[in-house]
């Protein structure tokens, strides 16, 4: 940690527990182990060490749903499989999140015309919070997809009655909150 | 052994049950009539002098242009085709047999068209042809487990035939 080190005079560090909450929370999701096509060995190389998803905490691929966070659904889904993907969606515990990666499951992708077994979009059986597109995404994208789920979970808000600001994500790499607009 | 001495063969040993053959195609092949397939593949497997051991690829064939502009120029009776690849290590030559077939049985729409399953000579054609009556619709009979093997159990249609209709949406999920 010698990054922090240093920093701080001996005493006490306050944060908001709303800030505290999200830094835990987007420093570690654990996606699920859960491949079904060739994005999977996509995922694969953006798991190991050469670009390591470790690097944002979300190395730790559980290999059961009940301890994952993050749901990435990397490869074709057929209709004979949505039923498990959307089995294993409702098994993980809240807050849960899913990326689409690939352009199978953003809309179908090469199968989106002649495919009679390839669902249209995983979205049509689970809600998806990123899309990644690309066929297959680079590790890059997928770790880009990443960050905009961190986005996501930053802008969490605890209080009651307080709505989340979803995150705009900018070509730069950056993701703002938005400006409110006066109508 | 070339096709056409397998050919010679099999017309002095079947008679009219080999009801054709094509020997000048690049892969040449042999029609055999679809009651006399399982005598005619345990005769292919047993004698001596053929010994074909192995069955390569079992495939099912639609032949159908639903385009009604290109449907002059196709040059094929509507039809379904049942190709049998047949190897043999002992002798190292090789076998395409083919069985035609109606597209429906006794043209009745939706009935499946029967050939005897060869699974009893060659173990493999039991998935062979769990994959054929799944996508194109073969109906063998005489096969030990006769259900769909990609597709699920309770799918409607057979995808590859060529006059198949895409669902509309499977179990509430919408399909186009």
């Amino acid at each position: 940690m010698t990054w922090i080190e240093g920093r701080f005079e001996e005493s006490v560090i306050t944060t908001t527990l709303e800030q505290g909450m999200n830094w835990a929370r987007q420093a570690s999701i654990w996606p699920m182990t859960f491949g079904l096509a060739c994005c999977a060995i996509e995922m694969m190389a953006a798991g190991a060490s050469r670009y390591d998803l470790d690097r944002f905490g979300a190395g730790a691929f559980r290999a059961t749903p009940r301890q994952a966070d993050l749901m990435i659904v990397a490869g074709t889904v057929t209709f004979k499989m949505a039923s498990r993907v959307r089995r294993l969606y409702e098994q993980m515990p809240d807050p849960k999140y899913v990326i689409a990666m690939g352009a199978c499951t953003v809309g179908g992708g090469p199968y989106f015309k002649w495919g009679y077994h390839v669902v249209k979009g995983v979205d049509l059986v689970v809600p998806v919070d990123v899309y990644v597109p690309g066929c297959p995404p680079r590790p890059e994208a997928l770790l880009e997809g990443l960050m905009r789920i961190q986005d996501k979970i930053k802008a969490k808000r605890l209080a009651r009655g307080a709505s989340d600001d979803l995150p705009v994500p900018h070509h730069s790499g950056y993701a703002a909150i938005p400006e409110l607009v006066e109508v | 052994m070339t096709t056409a001495e397998i050919h010679q063969q099999l017309v002095a040993r079947f008679g009219d049950k080999i009801t054709g053959a094509n020997l000048e195609a690049i892969d040449p092949w042999v029609e055999v009539a679809s009651a006399a397939i399982v005598e005619v593949a345990q005769y292919l497997k047993s004698e001596p002098s053929l010994v074909f051991d192995a069955l390569n690829n079992l495939c099912g064939v639609d032949y159908l242009e639903t385009d009604a502009k290109k449907a002059a120029k196709f040059g094929h009776e509507p039809h379904v085709e049942v190709v049998y690849h047949l190897y043999s290590y002992t002798h190292r030559h090789s076998l395409v047999v083919k069985v035609k077939l109606p597209r429906w049985e006794s043209d009745e729409a939706g009935r499946l068209p029967d050939v005897p399953s060869v699974a009893g000579v060659w173990a493999i054609a039991d998935w062979h042809e769990r994959e054929a009556y799944d996508l194109v619709g073969i109906n063998f009979t005489g096969h030990p487990n006769l259900h769909r093997i990609l597709c699920a159990e309770d799918w409607v249609g057979h995808a590859l035939r060529k006059d198949y209709e895409f669902p509309l949406e499977y179990h509430g999920i919408r399909g186009r």
